[in-house]
């Protein structure tokens, strides 16, 4: 309940900020094979509220590809109810929320749910979050949240945000909005680009590229405050900024002594130290998940190919060798694989790595994908693609089985990050 | 310097609004003063373009004024037709040591925006690096990268590509004017 609250003075926050709004509307192509069947009751109570709250918890299971959503016309049970689990398994639900929408006994609005294994026929868990109505959709993610993590054992990210940017006439906006494309806030204006978004792993900053000063400049912007400050302008193009996991450095790029190579210094600037010295170009940092080394782009070798380098410098291992073109690597939170942009036959494609086995998986059939981000469970990865020479998002199921697409009506959309964990 | 610098920015005020540009081939030459019977010479100081750069690296007729250098796909090499034009600017830079440089890389649009900026980058500093070589200070020069965020040309086929893999010369005057 606590992150309810919090979460809604950041939207205020956000908006007053000033908002230009360009929602996201999202398109799923396929589904997973196996999907979990289940069923959410209506929650008992007012009316409009259990509409939003149902809703978006019916929608964020179906939306993962997981679930199969069981009809549940008919049915009105809150978290109390006596379940007739027999009832339920003979109109095929796995698993049954039930649950309503109240006052919690300081007059604030409470929803709180209860979750059902019918098969076994026993509670798996209940909880209760404080709301208010305009933060009914926030407490949906938060339900299946939980409902996720209940049936899957893994966490789930329907209350996670998505950065991202909408170049639409002429101006480009830095954006925030809620996983499923819905809240989006503008963060930043700016008639200059944007890039490379790159959220702090708390989710309370954003460091990116800017061109307001008509070269590349790193900035680190808070969210909240909407206060930000210059983390690198050296002399020559800066770029790329990836956060430790600790929160408390970036790697970035700079071009001050040359060519692009990759530097580490404090998330305030301070403390500047060179990471690699090649003749070439070296870019696209990332932290692995673990903060003890770093994946990187470089064409060291004659054609921009992935590498790996300890977090405090030495000597570079290549990573990747199928093909002439294998740019920005983005090692997974899990730590188990590597998503990067692969170039095959001039046709750039998201692929995966298998970490252990060094097996490759192409996940797209597109022609321009670029800038994958995975989700903080390492499920979904999300990328900028073409559709109709548009510029979309697109998340993909890290097998590449779920598809799903967000695209802003009135502009291009690139440059996605996913954002942590809400904590 | 004050001083010269407020006829310098009348005239180019004058200048920027005449809708002809001015023949000025010497590029720079004072224009003459006729008639001073009123005992007050007029003189206008000529050869100073809108940005207050020296018209010889504005006018169209002058070689300076060309300050595009066009790379083959995912290359950063100065081609070969380029070296007179590279030699020209050195020269100019050589001269004039209180001027400055912004050399800006540019790339197409295909593939990662992050490498494209580094691509943009090294092709900066290989202008860099040639006007170095023939005489220009490291002290005059700065080459930064826009990628594939500034196309020249908004198409998407070769030719929008190879107008877009780029490098452009901006100039500063030692008053601080100039393109960037």
């Amino acid at each position: 309940m606590q992150r309810i609250t919090r979460r809604a003075f950041l939207a205020f926050a956000l908006l007053t900020a000033g908002i230009a709004q360009a929602q996201l509307s999202i398109e799923i192509t396929g589904a997973g094979a196996n999907r979990i069947p289940v069923a959410i009751a209506d929650l008992l109570g007012d009316a409009t509220a259990s509409r939003i709250i149902t809703s978006t918890v019916r929608s964020d299971l179906e939306r993962s590809g997981l679930f199969k959503l069981i009809d549940t016309t008919g049915a009105a049970l809150d978290e109390n109810a006596q379940v007739n689990h027999a009832d339920w398994k003979s109109r095929g639900a796995d698993a049954l929320a039930a649950g309503s929408i109240g006052r919690s006994p300081d007059g604030r609005m409470e929803a709180r749910f209860r979750l059902y294994d019918t098969q076994k026929a026993v509670s798996l868990g209940g909880a209760a979050y404080i709301t208010s109505n305009e933060q009914l959709r926030a407490a949906g993610h938060r339900i299946a949240d939980y409902i996720y993590e209940k049936l899957t054992g893994e966490k789930g990210i329907f209350s996670t945000r998505i950065a991202y940017v909408v170049k639409s006439r002429g101006q480009f906006l830095l954006q925030i909005a809620d996983a499923d494309g819905q809240g989006a806030a503008t963060a930043l204006t700016s008639t200059e680009p944007i890039i490379s978004p790159a959220w702090s792993p708390d989710g309370s900053k954003l460091a990116y590229v800017s061109f307001e000063k008509k070269k590349p400049v790193i900035y680190v912007h808070s969210l909240a405050s909407g206060q930000r400050s210059i983390v690198a302008n050296f002399k020559g193009s800066n770029s790329a900024p990836a956060w430790s996991p600790d929160g408390r450095k970036l790697a970035i790029v700079l071009s001050k002594d040359g060519n692009s190579q990759l530097y580490v210094v404090n998330a305030d600037g301070s403390g500047l130290q060179r990471l690699t010295q090649s003749g070439g170009i070296d870019t696209e940092p990332r932290y692995a998940a673990d903060g003890g080394t770093i994946f990187f782009t470089s064409d060291r070798g004659g054609s921009p190919q992935i590498y790996q380098v300890g977090a405090s410098g030495g000597e570079a291992r290549r990573v990747t060798f199928e093909g002439s073109y294998n740019v920005s690597p983005r090692p997974s939170p899990d730590g188990k694989s590597l998503a990067f942009i692969s170039r095959r036959e001039g046709r750039f494609q998201l692929a995966t790595m298998d970490l252990a086995s060094r097996q490759v998986q192409v996940l797209t059939d597109s022609n321009k994908d670029e800038s994958p981000s995975f989700a903080p469970n390492s499920r979904m990865i999300l990328i900028a693609t073409e559709v109709g020479g548009r510029g979309v998002l697109s998340a993909v199921s890290s097998d590449g089985r779920i598809k799903q697409r967000l695209s802003v009506a009135a502009g291009d959309v690139r440059e996605p990050a996913w954002g942590p964990f809400y904590k | 310097m004050k001083k010269l610098l407020i006829p310098a920015l009348l005239s180019a005020l004058i200048l920027g609004c005449s809708s002809t540009p001015i023949p000025d081939e010497n590029g720079g030459a004072p224009v003459e003063s006729r008639g001073a019977s009123s005992g007050v010479a007029p003189v206008t100081a000529g050869g100073v373009d809108a940005n207050g750069l020296p018209r010889e690296l504005t006018d169209p007729k002058s070689k300076l004024s060309q300050r595009s250098i066009y790379f083959d796909l995912d290359k950063y090499e100065v081609k070969d037709e380029y070296k007179d034009l590279v030699a020209s600017h050195a020269k100019y830079l050589v001269a004039n040591r209180g001027f400055k440089m912004l050399i800006q890389g540019n790339t197409d649009e295909r593939g990662s925006r992050e490498y494209n900026l580094s691509l943009g980058q090294k092709r900066a500093e290989a202008v860099k690096r040639s006007l170095v070589l023939l005489g220009a200070k490291e002290e005059q020069l700065e080459s930064v990268s826009l990628g594939e965020e500034k196309p020249k040309n908004a198409g998407h086929d070769e030719s929008a590509w190879s107008e877009n893999r780029r490098a452009d010369m901006l100039y500063k005057a030692a008053d601080g004017r100039g393109e960037f």
